[in-house]
Order: C-alpha cells, then structure tokens, then sequence
C-alpha cells in the first residue's frame, strides 16, 4: 500500500494524523494550516471552504470549492487542494506581499472585518473566479432594483455581476460582520486569470486519479474501493458501513452527533456511479454525480431541477452532495425528493446479484426508512422523457440562500389544451418521507385548468400529509402553504388574468 | 481635552485604508485563540457535562468513569476551586453548579489528551438530577412574578394627565424575540501557568481586564498573577463581554490543576446553547397623541428575559429604557423595568445593549398608530423628532437635534423618497399578490457606558530609536477596526506616516484596569488614551527639536515624519533623526496616556443624568418586497444617512454601518430562537442550536441596493479628531426594514388599519400579517380611519407601579 499522501498549496504531504473519522478541515489544522476555520462543523457556514482538484471531463481539471469540515481527510489521498494560505501572500517578517486576485480584492474593498470567514470566502470566490464559464456579461446589468419599472413583477436580478460573477458561489459562506456589499463588490470587481496564473494553467491538465485508499485506525477503516464489485464485497462484510460521496450528511453525523462507523467507504470516483446518459425516453443521471455536475451538464434541460439546484443548500454543499447520496439518507424534508418525484423519477438499485428499478414514489417506507435491502446502492436515477410542459417548484424556508425548507413542493402538469391529464406533486416536510400528494393528483386529472380547479386541488393539498410544529415553522403555516404552491403556480401560469381581475 | 477634536494638517485620520490585518485575514495567516494550540506543546482539551434539564439539583456527580476512559487525564469540579466558584461579578454564577438552571448548563469539566478523549470522558460521567419546576417564557415568568435585579423606573411630567389631554389614546403590549450573536468565531480560551505560577491566558474576549479578574478569583490569586491577552477575535457583538470569563476560568483551571496547557474551544452547539443572547423583551403601553400626531405621554412597562442570572441584565435593562425615546420627544413620560429570571442561558450584551429593544417598543407604536391617526408614518416619525433645547425623559439635553431635521430632510431628497412612493402604489395597486412597502425611521444613539465610571482607558506608546512606534491599548480587536483607527490615531498624533506604527496585541500587563471593548466606544476611549501619550511624547520631542530650529516649542509642527516650525516650510528635520537626538538628551520617548470622558454623569438611584457623552443620529429608508402566496419578501433597497462624525477611518465605518444595518436586519427578521417549551423531556432545550436551525443573514438577505453615506460636516466637540462612535448606532437603522414589511402587509387590506407584526418578522409571521390583511379587506368595506385597530381594541394596561 503507498503511504497516504496530499498535495497541499503544492507541497506533498504525508497524511499522518489522518485517521477513518477525521475530517480534511481538523487534518489541515493539526498540519498548522489553520487558515480554515471551523466554524459550524456541518456545512452552513463555508469558514472552512477549501479548494480541490476535481476531474472535469477526462482531460480537465477544475477547481472545486468544498466544506473541509465535512469530507474525511483520507478521501484525499493522492488529490491536490489549495487553502487560502496557498492562494497569496501576506507581509510579514520576510516575506514580501503578494496577494491573490481575489485577495487583493477583499483587502481593499473592506471584504473582511473580524478576518475569520475570510479564507472561505476567499476559497469560494477563487473557485468561481477560475470557473472556465464564467464570462462578462454581454450588455451590462441594470443598476436599478427595478423598483421604477412598475411592470415589473419582480425586482431585477442581482445575482450575477458584470464580470459573470454568480453569487450563488457565496451562497454558502456566512459573515457576521460586513452585511456582505463589499464582499460583493470585491466578486464584482474580478478580472480574468492572468495567462501565467498557476492554478489557471492547473485546469488544463487532468485531475488527480482517484486512490485505491485503504486504512484502518481508531477503531475503524477508510476504504475506497476500485469498483462496484469490490464494494458490495465491502458492503457484506460490513453491514452498516458508511458510504460517503461528498460526505455533506455523514460528516455532519461524525461532527455532530459524534457517530464512529466501523467502516467508511469513499464511492464518489466510482465510474458506474459518475456517468450521465440521455436517451429519447429517459435521463440517467449517475447518483455519485455532484448536484453541480449534474446542474452543469443538463444546463437547463429538465426546467424542475433548474428551479432546484439554485435552492439546494449552497453552491459549497453541491459542490459534493450527490442525488445517491440524497436519497439514500432519505430525509423527510430532502429537497430533491419532491422535484424527483413530480418527475416521475425512479431509481436504479444495484447490488452483488443485480439491479432492479424502484419508482421514487415507492421507494420510501417510513422515516430515514426505504426498500433499499442491505448490501444495496443506489446506482443511477432515472427520469422519464418527455417532461410534463407545466411544473413548477416551490421551496418555503426561512432564508432564500442555503436553508433547510419547511415545506417543499413540486408539481408537473400535463395539459391537453386547457385539461389536467396527469398530475404528479411531490411534497416534502409534511410527512415521516417526502411524499405524492395523490389525492390531488386525482382531483386535478381530468379537470380543466382554471383558477377554479386551482382553488379547488389548492383545498386538498392543504390537507395532504400530517405536518407538525417546529422550529421551522407551525403545521398550520405548512399546510397553508402547500395550497399556496397550486394557486401560486396557477397565478404565474396566468399572469394577465390575475391583473385584470 | 481642548483640542481632542482639532486635526492637524494632512491627518492619518479621515483616510480611507483597509482594516489593518485584512492581508492577514485574506491570506487564512490571522491567528486567532484557538489557532494557537498547535504552537504549544502537551496541551489538555476540556469537553463540558452539559445538563440535560432545564431546572435540577444535581444530587450525584460521578466522575469515576470517565477517568477510566483511555487519554482522560482530570475532570474539573466544584471540589477543585481554590477560589471563588464563581464566574460573574454579582456572585449568582457558580462556575460548577450544584443547582443547574438551564438546559445545557456545565456541571463540570472534562480535560483530555485529545478533543475526542476528553469528549468520551464527558459522555461517561454519571450525573443524577432531582428535577425542579422550571420557567421558560416571558409570559410565564411574568404570572409567577419571577423577578431578578432591581425594577427602575424612569419618569417626568405627569403622564396621567398628558394622556388626558391627549386626543387620540392607544394601548397596546408586544414580545418580541432575542438574538444570537453568531459570532464565526465560538469562545475559545488556551491557559499556559509559567515557572513561577504566573498564569497566561489568551481568551477570546472583549473585556481582558474583567476576565483576568474572573480567573484571579476563581484561582484565588492576585490579578499580578493573571496575565489575559487577546489577538484577536473573530466576532463579538458583545458576546464576548461577560461570556468569555468563565471558560478561561475552567481553562486556567485546568492549567493549574495538570501543570500542562489547556484548550477550551466550544464547538458551535455548545456556544449556542450555553452562552448568552440579546434580550427578548415584553412590553405594554399607553400613549397619547394630540390631533396633529404629536406624542403627549407614553406609559411602558418593559419586561427584559434576563435568563438564568443577572449578568448585565440590570445595565441592558436601563439602556432599554433610556432609549424608549429613540429620536422623539415626549412631554409625559413614565418608564417601568424589570428583569424576567427564566431557565435559560444567561442574556447578556448584544450590540446596542438593551438600545434596540427600547426603540423597537416605541417604533412598533408609531408603527400601528399611524393609520389609525391617518397619518403617513414617515411623517408621523419627523413630526415628533427631538427638536433643540428639548430634553429626554432621563434629562439629558438633546445636543445637536437639528442634525436629526438635516439628516431626515437629506436622506428624504437622496432617497427620493416621494417618487418612490407614488411607484410603490402604483404598483401595489397593479399587483395583487406582491406588494411592496416603504418606510424610513431614524436612530438617535447615546454614546457612553451609562455607567460613569467605565468611562475611562489607558495606552501604552513606545517610540523606539529608530522612529518606530509601538502602541497598546486597552481595547480589543473583534473586526470592528479599532486597531485600524487607533493607528490611524497615533500617526496622526506624532505626526508619521501611518507605516510607522505597529499595534501589540491587547495584554493586560500593558493596560490596567480597561473597561470592556464595549457601548460603541473603543475609538472614542482608547483613541483619547492614545492621542494623551503621543502628546506628551510629542510634546517632549516638540522642546528637542525648538531647541535645534530655535523656536518656541508651540510652533513646532509635524507632519508625514518630517518636524519642521512655522516659517520652516523648507527645511525639516527626520522624524527619526529627532527621536535618536532625543535619545541621546535623555528625553523618555514612552508614555503612558490616559482617557476619561469629560462632562458626564448618571444617578442610577434617581435614573436621571447626563449619562451620554453625545447622540449619535443616523435614518434609513428601505424598501422591500413581499409575496403574497408564502410571506417570503426580498430586501430591494436601503438608503441610509449616519452621523459618524468626521470619520477616523471612512471605509471602517461604512463597514459598521453597513454591518450593523444586515445585523439589525437578521435580529428583526429571520433570526428566530426557539426553546422547546413542551413539558416533554426535552422542555427548556434549545431547539435552534445550529447554524442550520438558526438562520443568520446571508447573500440573499442583503439588500439589492444599498447606498451608505456620512453626514457630512459633522464633527464632533470633545471626541478625538471630532469623530463619533459607530459600532451599536447602525443597528437601529434595520427598523426601516421592518416598518416596509409592515407597509407592504398593509397594502393587502384596506387603508387605515393598524397592522400587527411578529418580531422577527418571518415569512411566517409575515404570512399570517398578510392574511389578516386580506381577511380584513374581505370583510365590509370601512371607511378610511375608522377601522378600530387592534391597538385600540385592548383594554388598556393595568396600572403598574403605583
């Protein structure tokens, strides 16, 4: 076995200290890189953020920025990643500034005030700054809130600034102290990489192969194994192993809740799990797939998971969470789940002796609780061609950036002219799993779609599920608002009706 | 102090440089507390046995388990404290509880060889728990009179008959939640003890001077033997007033105890649910308005959640209540205050300390009253503005009332706020199922520790051979930028360029005796200690070089490291090559400089006084947007006009300001604590203990547009360089966001409702707003104003006090 090594601000490292239940972030401190700050230990607050060296296509590498509280440090064996220590240079007893663009920027603008978000912010603003999409805008964006265009049903979009900055790529870093402008600025103000700029040329080249990682320590073992068969040879000898993609769930059980699996297997570079096919009558998306890899490749092609991705958690987190990885942990309030289920998506399981196909809106049996028998994966999910042309998605959260909703809803309509001829609503947050709402689907199929049968599938949507009280929101406000969802998705189908009312 | 506020020429001052560490801070090379541990050798990790009920006695604590956990070195308890088993300053907060008083309370310590180790240790001690009633909420703990600290009340005129002679006569009563400061940084302290038992402590906190105290009583020391440095912190708030003591207690502690390092970091979900937070406050009133909208008297009784001790419950308390006025003035007054003891952690200092719940009561008062007295609120808002010679409630003169007029009339022009207006409407009435609302209010801030005496600060400035210059302070660095301006302060003082002077760290062998880094006012204190001890240095270095020029010593000027006189325009002596001629004439080129604020003073038995050295003014307008279908609203434009003074330091305090505003924002809207109130097994747990379940702003909470500007000409007498201070004021300009949601959820229902909003106004809270709204617009439709509001529909308040 080759010693467990990373390559980190370029230099090699041997990853000693590294065992099966410590996280990138506290192996990263203990190497005195304590640039990466710990600062919620479960995604939310991106003080931690760190680039790595993440494939882009066979032939490409792109920098990728990830919350180092979450994933174990051993799934970097043999990667590369760059904290914000190896993006520049401070001045300081001999050694001569030399700043970071994207450093340069936040110094100057007023990016930092108490300095310990900074490095994430400065690693998430990195990574979107070498992302080889990113172009200036074509006509500069209107300053105005469009709070003077009264037309205007919403005010103008902000999100993207004039250098093709998207600030959904600060969506996961949280400051307590600027109230974000000159941190916007500083994203705003980004030229392009300079041609001799190090990390740019990087991207040019393939990314690092993955390792056939294995060690055992603290009373557990990290493995990554090199294929599927070797995994479910993995998975019956050890039962409740714990399978990590980008570890965005089970780095939060590590974190938080403390939990110590015997075994932790890494199958996020696992090629049966990472490919992505569209035929005339289905999407396969690979479940080991990022959610940002799959927001990438279908640019836009499935409409429901465009209105998804910008609200799932945070750029940080899809930057390694996975759909497997989503529906494997089976959270009632998952925001993929509803969207997945109005697709009518059902999932590929895979194990020892096979594959078997489960439609979605079977596979759920009770809370955290599915069909999937042990010694099983979730290998791909399936989403039927052609979509049904009305659908709409509807998060309810507290927080329009990076929260958890408390209701979630997503509804598909198939029109036959005026006439509903199937309905399919998933809703999540009401229920022990994320469920259909069958019965307005039935109440809806074969019904005209006039504000009257909204109104009508509104009041029985209302009913669906059992929500209850929490620290989220009331049962009463969550089952308002899944009839809010039908008679919201009616109004914005129905724009000038509602106006000339 | 005559020239405090005069500048000279070509001042460091007023020029906009970054934060002095945002290299560092760029760069992931800013050391913070807790990045220190792998500096040190042999350190000892401490994990707490948190309780697991909101009120008990512990009646067993065994500690024999976790001792036989691999790596566990020492469980710290009560047993072990040579001192005072105490981590306040009113002796009712036992550093190791017999008595556990919230959910989550430390009964002891665990320190082991690792972080990991010292946890499972923790998990292993056994605790047995006699459980006692417990109280949660402000409404419980105000029926069972579960009071703590003492009850003032602050009064003038006759209110009684002010609200007879009033016209128009509403009641009312609001709570409203508190705040959690999130600073990104959690509380984390590393205690070293020397050879000859003098024990180093470098703590997270904002009051050095107070948490070395809190260690020397605890260990039973002299504070000569405590030494408390603090880098720098990564956030405070006033999180890191009082909470901070305690832990590097346990910290130096330990220390003690093993003779090894010792590390206290709490994770995020300790930090949350054992610290403090802003106050939640319950209040009802009575006010009065004459017909043109003018407020005659105002009868409040404030009740803050003080939690499980006093901490600073009683000064918040009063801060409350002397800024119940916010920018109004009010003939009749009478201000009741009390302090709820409830099973939750301990409330403490939050950026405007009691300031902002003042201000919210009577901003929700004009808030609901305006259309029920048919009368634009922004209008009703200027109508009453304190106007000169007028005075608060507690007595003190409004100095400078007419910079709240200008900055009103100003920010009205800027933020063009009639057009504005109209557009709103217009689109209001184009738009069923989105509304926008507008609103504009204003701050007016007193700037001081309401208790005299902490009014004071100390420095420590070295000026080597070389030309170099060292400076100390008694102030810490939270990001506030106090280190930036102090440098600032000293190159202006000696006049060098700003390159010339390095700051040291924060140490209390340096600086006696500090006051908290707290109350807005570090620049204004530490800045007046600064500038004191370049004084003299520069006095003494002004005599060596009039001796060299041949001029009076008066006439001596320096500027940008160049020491000329007047009619010396041409010829100058180096900075440097004075400081060395003064080395060699013997001439001391360190001083020690010392600040108190002249001209102020509060009777905190008769709450009557000047207690503010001024008023900081600023207003806001903000506009937001609200969809109808959820109650999910978006921010789309703020506008402000704040009074700094002649800014020390532009870039810095747009940063406060802005920083303040989104704070204020998150406090007013999203921010939402939530106890489990249940009597389940859980009651008395904090169920939003994690960054996922607590909601701080982020991108998306930022308005889309936002435009900060200075007052312009405003510098202030009696403050260094004519500044003011910025840090809690700004906070306040977030009532702007709330009075537009509440114009937008009116604009859902008729005209001339008093509309009722949840504070944090949720989208939630927002939702139900917007459906009574709407419910109202369904009903009959009422002519305008005569709409009985649900201000009016209350029976009045029960008379308090009396």
């Amino acid at each position: 076995m080759d010693p467990i090594e990373m390559t980190v601000n370029g230099k090699v490292r041997t990853g000693t200290g590294a065992g099966p239940h410590t996280s990138l972030l506290d192996w990263l401190r203990g190497e005195g890189l304590t640039g990466a700050k710990e600062g919620c230990a479960e995604g939310e607050c991106g003080a931690c953020a760190v680039l790595v060296a993440r494939p882009d296509g066979p032939d490409r590498t792109r920098w990728t920025s990830v919350n180092a509280c979450l994933p174990p440090a051993l799934a970097f064996d043999g990667q590369e990643i760059v904290t914000a220590e190896g993006l520049g240079t401070a001045p300081g007893a001999c050694a001569v500034e030399d700043l970071h663009p994207v450093q340069r920027q936040m110094a100057d603008r007023g990016g930092s005030q108490c300095g310990y978000c900074t490095p994430g912010f400065v690693c998430s603003m990195a990574a979107e700054y070498y992302r080889p999409e990113r172009r200036p805008a074509e006509s500069s964006a209107p300053d105005a809130t469009g709070t003077s265009a009264v037309g205007e049903e919403h005010a103008a979009d902000h999100e993207t600034g004039p250098n093709g900055f998207d600030l959904h790529a600060l969506s996961g870093n949280l400051c307590r102290c600027t109230g974000y402008r000159p941190i916007r600025d500083a994203a705003y103000a980004l030229g392009s990489p300079a041609g001799d700029d190090a990390l740019a040329r990087r991207q040019d080249q393939p990314a690092p192969a993955p390792r056939h990682t294995r060690l055992s320590a603290d009373g557990g073992e990290f493995v990554r194994p090199g294929s599927l068969e070797e995994l479910f040879e993995l998975l019956e000898q050890t039962p409740d192993a714990v399978l990590v993609a980008g570890a965005t769930d089970a780095g939060v059980e590590r974190n938080i809740r403390h939990a110590r699996p015997p075994l932790v297997v890494a199958i996020d570079r696992l090629a049966p799990l990472r490919h992505l096919e569209t035929t005339e009558d289905r999407i396969e998306l690979g479940a080991a797939l990022t959610l940002t890899e799959i927001e990438r490749a279908l640019d836009g092609r499935v409409p429901l998971l465009a209105q998804l991705f910008p609200q799932f958690a945070s750029r940080l987190i899809r930057n390694g969470a996975t759909l497997g990885g989503n529906l494997a942990t089976g959270s009632p309030i998952g925001d993929a789940a509803p969207v997945l289920l109005a697709l009518d998506a059902s999932l590929v399981l895979a194990s020892a002796g096979g594959e078997r196909e489960v439609p979605l809106a079977e596979y759920f049996t009770g809370y955290r609780e599915s069909v999937r028998a042990a010694g099983e994966i979730i290998r791909a999910v399936r989403i039927p061609l052609p979509l049904a042309e009305t659908a709409a998605f509807y998060k309810i959260a507290k927080r329009r950036f990076d929260d958890i909703s408390s209701v979630a809803v997503a509804v598909a309509l198939r029109l036959d002219g005026d006439t509903v001829t199937q309905a399919r609503i998933g809703v999540g947050g009401v229920a022990a799993t994320p469920i259909r709402a069958r019965a307005t689907e039935e109440l809806l199929t074969g019904r005209p779609w006039t504000r009257e049968s909204a109104e009508a599938a509104a009041a029985a949507l209302a009913h669906e599920g059992t929500p209850i009280d929490d620290h989220r929101a009331s049962a009463r406000y969550r089952s308002a608002m899944l009839g809010q969802a039908l008679l919201k998705l009616y109004a914005e189908n129905t724009p000038a009706l509602e106006v000339a009312r | 102090m005559r020239f405090l506020s005069e500048r000279p020429v070509n001042p460091s001052v007023g020029t906009t440089v970054s934060h002095e560490s945002a290299a560092l801070h760029a760069t992931g090379t800013a050391l913070y507390t807790d990045d220190l541990v792998g500096r040190s050798q042999n350190v000892l990790h401490a994990w707490p046995v948190q309780a697991t009920h909101a009120h008990a006695e512990v009646t067993a604590l065994c500690t024999e388990p976790a001792l036989q956990v691999p790596g566990v070195v020492r469980v710290l308890t009560a047993a072990d404290v040579p001192g005072v088993n105490d981590a306040g300053i009113k002796h009712d907060e036992p550093l190791f509880p017999s008595e556990v008083m919230f959910y989550g309370h430390a009964v002891c310590w665990v320190l082991g060889e690792t972080l990991d180790a010292a946890r499972r240790g923790a998990e292993a001690v056994e605790v047995e728990y006699a459980e006692l009633p417990s109280l949660l909420t402000l409404t419980e703990a105000i029926e069972a009179e579960s009071f703590q600290g003492n009850r003032p009340t602050i009064s003038r005129g006759d209110v009684d008959a002010g609200l007879a002679r009033s016209a128009h006569r509403f009641s009312g009563e609001i709570e409203f939640g508190g705040q959690e400061h999130f600073y990104i940084e959690t509380h984390a302290a590393l205690a070293h003890v020397d050879e000859s038992g003098q024990v180093f402590v470098q703590s997270s906190t904002q009051h050095p001077s107070e948490t070395q105290e809190i260690i020397a009583h605890v260990l039973g020391l002299h504070s000569h033997e405590v030494t408390v440095q603090c880098l720098r912190m990564g956030g405070g708030f006033g999180g890191k007033e009082m909470q901070p003591h305690g832990l590097a207690a346990v910290a130096a502690l330990g220390a003690v105890l093993t003779g090894r390092p010792v590390r206290l970091r709490l994770n995020r979900t300790q930090d949350i649910t054992m610290t403090g937070k802003r106050h939640p406050f319950h209040a009802t009133w009575e006010v009065g308005f004459d017909d043109d909208g003018r407020l005659h008297a105002l009868r409040t009784t404030i009740t803050s959640d003080g939690g499980w001790s006093l901490d600073l419950s009683e000064p918040v308390l009063t801060r409350a209540m002397c800024h119940i006025d916010n920018s109004y003035f009010v003939p009749d007054v009478e201000v009741h205050g009390q302090i709820a003891k409830t099973n939750k952690t301990s409330q403490t200092a939050f950026r405007g300390f009691g300031g902002p719940q003042g201000m919210l009561v009577i901003e929700d008062i004009l808030g609901r009253c305006a259309p029920l007295l048919g009368i634009d609120p922004g209008e009703l808002r200027r109508r009453n503005l304190y106007t000169d010679g007028q005075s608060t409630h507690y007595g003190q003169p409004v100095r400078h009332a007419e910079r709240l007029h200008a900055i009103w009339g100003q920010l009205h022009e800027r933020a063009e706020v009639d057009a504005r207006r109209a557009e709103v409407d217009a689109f209001n009435a184009a738009h069923p199922h989105t509304k926008r609302g507008l609103a504009m209010t204003p701050v007016k801030f007193g700037i001081s520790f309401n208790l005299t005496a902490f009014n004071q600060a100390g420095a420590l400035v070295h000026v080597y051979k070389d030309g170099s210059v060292l400076i100390n302070h008694g102030g810490t660095e939270m990001g506030q930028g106090l280190h930036t301006k102090m440098r600032q302060v000293a190159a202006t003082a000696l006049g060098v360029p700003l390159h010339y002077v390095r700051l040291a760290p924060t140490r209390t062998d340096k600086v006696p005796n500090t006051s908290a880094t707290a109350a807005s006012s570090g620049a204004d204190l530490n800045g007046g200690a600064v500038k004191n001890a370049c004084d003299q240095i520069r006095d003494r270095l002004a005599e060596v070089a009039a001796g060299k020029l041949n001029i009076h010593p008066d006439d001596v000027r320096f500027v940008d490291g160049v020491i000329t006189g007047i009619g010396f325009h041409d010829d100058g002596i180096a900075w440097s090559d004075l400081v060395n001629d003064a080395y060699f004439q013997r001439v001391s080129l360190f001083a020690a400089g010392y600040y108190r604020t002249e001209g102020i003073h509060w009777d905190g038995k008769r709450m009557q006084g000047e207690p503010f050295k001024y008023f900081a003014y600023g207003a806001a307008v903000s506009e937001v947007e609200v969809d109808g279908f959820t109650g999910a609203y978006r921010f789309l434009r703020t506008d402000i006009i704040h009074d700094v003074g002649d800014s020390l330091s532009p870039l810095v305090d747009l940063g406060q300001i802005e920083g303040g505003f989104v704070q204020g924002a998150g406090w007013l809207t999203l921010e939402d604590l939530r106890w489990d109130t249940s009597d389940g097994p859980n009651r008395g747990r904090l169920a939003t203990q994690a960054a996922s379940t607590y909601k701080l702003p982020s991108f998306s909470e930022m308005p889309e547009e936002l435009n900060v500007h200075l007052f312009e000409h405003a510098t202030e007498d009696g403050v260094v360089y004519g500044s003011k201070a910025v840090g809690e004021p700004p906070l306040m300009l977030a009532f702007s966001v709330r009075e537009a949601l509440r114009d937008a959820v009116a604009a859902f229902g008729p005209a001339g409702r008093a509309v009722e909003l949840a504070s944090p106004a949720t989208p939630e809270a927002v939702f139900w707003a917007v459906e009574t709204s709407r419910q109202a617009a369904a009903a009959a439709p009422a002519p305008v104003g005569a709409t009985a509001g649900d201000g009016q529909a209350r029976p009045a308040p029960a008379p308090v006090g009396s």
